[in-house]
């Protein structure tokens, strides 16, 4: 209970630092999505009212980019790149190896709370594919052995 | 001593440049985090400042940097990593580099280092003409939008000079989300001053005060980069208000996008901008009538305007001078997929695929023949061997169903299945729709529906015929490109691969 006040609270300041600026909605959902790691279903209606928008609308606008979350995720985000020119170099194969080493599809974090596997298109390193980021940093031709290894210290619980 | 160069671009980190770089720090050298060049192959590129010039070494890892060192220090082309000179690599020398000249030479951020580039000189030059000598410039260079459509740039500026509004926009369009690019990131991360200033010429060509450039979120490095640069910019009077003492003011912010590939279209991203989802438009009103919050508003692509800052500096008739046809200046050609020397190769117009290919790219990085190449990402078309000798030129592509689009280049060799890259098209197109029109979010799952049947050999003729009338459909019938070419790769594999498509394909049959 208490946690969930502190929360809205915490939630009613990030929309008040941005309620004035043009297009806020992008840069406000960043803001909680980077408080939070995801956007919880009770700040839709303090983003709504603090932008003068209907709840549709906000929920409209997470559901539409593959960024927002709405749900907890892992500590560590692992996206494969699916595109074309990691295909051309292993990726479909890469992606095969990612879900059963791991034990989970797209979208899904693993039992220990430590991994969401997600897919991306493109990580503009396309000239040494394939690609895998993993939070904000890319590694480059990264083959089974390497994805294991990167994977190896991101797991086991907190 | 002299200097060490360690590029900082998101190529190079992901090959392990920061590695390298504390090894230099712990044997005590003045090391640079400069940008790469763009010889991704090579990277992390080691490059050291002699008096035979920039002296390169790559790719480099932490285990090599003493004995390059004793190397320096003796017979330095002894060592096995050694390239020589830089500036005489051929891959680089060969080039006609006009936007990606500083790109590797040195910090990104360091704004002295830019201005001795010939940095800003451009935005110097343009402070001294009237807004309809500006636009008339970029008229008289024939620079057309590098995003893909190829729209003459000078043409979209007059439209919005000639509109009357209190409030104008410049929006930079850096949501690069074709497979096999990364031109527009190598700018942002390697040379952020030189988009900077272009999109400052825009806006006091056009009147607009407020611009903003929306950056995938893909991009980390070049995020961190982008806020940086602008914030030093807007120290040394190069934005913000009463720019250079001139009177003038423009204000930039970069602003994230969410992941959406179809923001990268030009309407999708002013929906995105104004905090909705990424909807295409219709046209008209154009974005250059009605954009971002109604307004007047110049939509350009990263590399347009960093071309703007070149042709302010060195003068439209020197940017023309590039070119075959109507396509005129350099084209940023992004070598990638299945590669041996992969990388960013800045040409005038009219190279041929297989020189680029062949000669830069020294075939696959598997060793295996190259079987199809497909240019200008998810949309464009599969080419097969028959037509590696189109020379890249926006009416040249055009007129074998192909689109140059953003110059990526990205190579297969003859492991690849051409029915599952067809799939993958269709397959792309339901995950990215914005849904706006039916023939496209509709239409790309039936698409994915028809190709698995056809390969399970389920009525093949009249599931071709009807993967054909679909393709019609949905090229007629889309707003934007998402839909209406998303057939292109479907149509070129069934048309030079079809073999792949048989239920009993083998990986290797060739038609063409």
């Amino acid at each position: 209970m208490e946690q969930a006040r502190s929360q809205q609270s915490q939630v009613a300041s990030i929309v008040d630092q941005h309620r004035d600026l043009p297009g806020a909605l992008l840069p406000l959902l960043h803001a909680i999505q980077a408080e939070f790691g995801f956007v919880p279903d009770d700040a839709v209606p303090v983003i709504a009212s603090g932008l003068n928008l209907s709840r549709a609308e906000v929920h409209g606008v997470i559901s539409f980019y593959h960024d927002f979350k709405t749900h907890p995720v892992g500590r560590h985000s692992v996206q494969i790149c699916r595109a074309e020119a990691c295909q051309a170099m292993g990726s479909r194969q890469l992606e095969t190896h990612a879900k059963e080493s791991l034990g989970i599809d797209y979208h899904q974090t693993t039992a220990d709370g430590s991994i969401s596997l997600e897919p991306v298109y493109c990580l503009g390193n396309c000239a040494c594919s394939p690609s895998v980021r993993i939070d904000n940093r890319i590694y480059a031709r990264v083959d089974r052995e390497k994805f294991d290894s990167l994977v190896a210290d991101l797991r086991g619980p907190k | 001593m002299s200097r060490f160069f360690i590029p900082q671009d998101t190529t190079a980190l992901a090959l392990g440049a920061d590695a390298v770089a504390a090894a230099l720090m712990e044997q005590g050298v003045e090391l640079v985090r400069n940008g790469s060049r763009g010889m991704f192959w090579l990277e992390p590129l080691l490059e050291v400042e002699t008096d035979a010039g920039r002296l390169g070494f790559g790719p480099v890892s932490p285990a090599d940097v003493p004995a390059i060192l004793t190397a320096l220090d003796k017979d330095v082309s002894s060592h096995p990593l050694f390239l020589g000179p830089v500036s005489e690599i051929s891959y680089l020398q060969s080039q006609q580099r006009l936007t990606f000249a500083r790109a590797g030479e040195g910090d990104p951020l360091c704004i002295e280092n830019y201005r001795a580039l010939n940095g800003f000189r451009g935005l110097e030059k343009a402070l001294q003409l009237s807004p309809q000598q500006m636009v008339d410039q970029v008229k008289e260079s024939g620079l057309r939008g590098r995003g893909g459509a190829a729209f003459p740039a000078g043409i979209k500026w007059q439209t919005v000079l000639d509109c009357q509004a209190e409030q104008k926009f410049i929006v930079c369009n850096a949501d690069e989300g074709d497979s096999g690019t990364f031109a527009d990131r190598l700018l942002m991360e390697a040379d952020p001053y030189q988009l900077i200033e272009g999109i400052c010429i825009a806006g006091l060509a056009v009147g607009a005060t407020q611009g903003y450039i929306y950056l995938r979120s893909e991009y980390p490095v070049a995020h961190r980069v982008l806020n940086i640069a602008i914030e030093r910019a807007t120290q040394a009077g190069y934005l913000g208000d009463n720019i250079q003492g001139s009177g003038n003011s423009f204000h930039l912010e970069v602003r994230l996008g969410a992941g959406a590939y179809i923001c990268g279209e030009e309407t999708s991203l002013l929906e995105s901008l104004e905090g909705k989802r990424g909807m295409v438009r219709a046209k008209p009103p154009l974005p250059a009538v009605e954009g971002l919050f109604g307004k007047p508003t110049v939509v350009n692509n990263v590399l347009t305007l960093a071309a703007i800052a070149t042709i302010f500096e060195q003068g439209a008739e020197v940017y023309k001078n590039f070119g075959m046809g109507r396509s005129r200046g350099t084209l940023a050609i992004q070598l990638a997929g299945n590669i041996k020397r992969g990388g960013l190769i800045e040409l005038a117009f009219g190279v041929t695929l297989r020189q680029v290919v062949e000669d830069y790219g020294q075939g696959t990085f598997s060793g295996r023949p190259i079987r199809a190449i497909q240019v200008g990402g998810p949309l464009g078309a599969f080419l097969p061997e028959s037509q590696w000798d189109t020379p890249m030129d926006y009416e040249a592509f055009a007129a074998i169903k192909a689109m140059i689009g953003h110059g990526g280049v990205v190579v297969f060799d003859d492991s690849v299945d051409m029915a599952a890259q067809a799939r993958f098209a269709m397959e792309f197109c339901v995950a990215e729709s914005c849904g706006k029109c039916t023939p496209c979010r509709i239409g790309s799952v039936r698409g994915v529906e028809v190709i698995d049947r056809i390969v399970a050999d389920q009525d093949r003729d009249n599931n071709l015929i009807l993967l054909h009338d679909l393709c019609d459909t949905m090229e007629a019938g889309s707003l934007c490109a998402m839909g209406g070419m998303t057939p292109y790769p479907v149509r070129s594999a069934l048309a030079h691969f079809a073999g792949d498509f048989a239920a009993t394909a083998g990986s290797c049959s060739e038609e063409n």
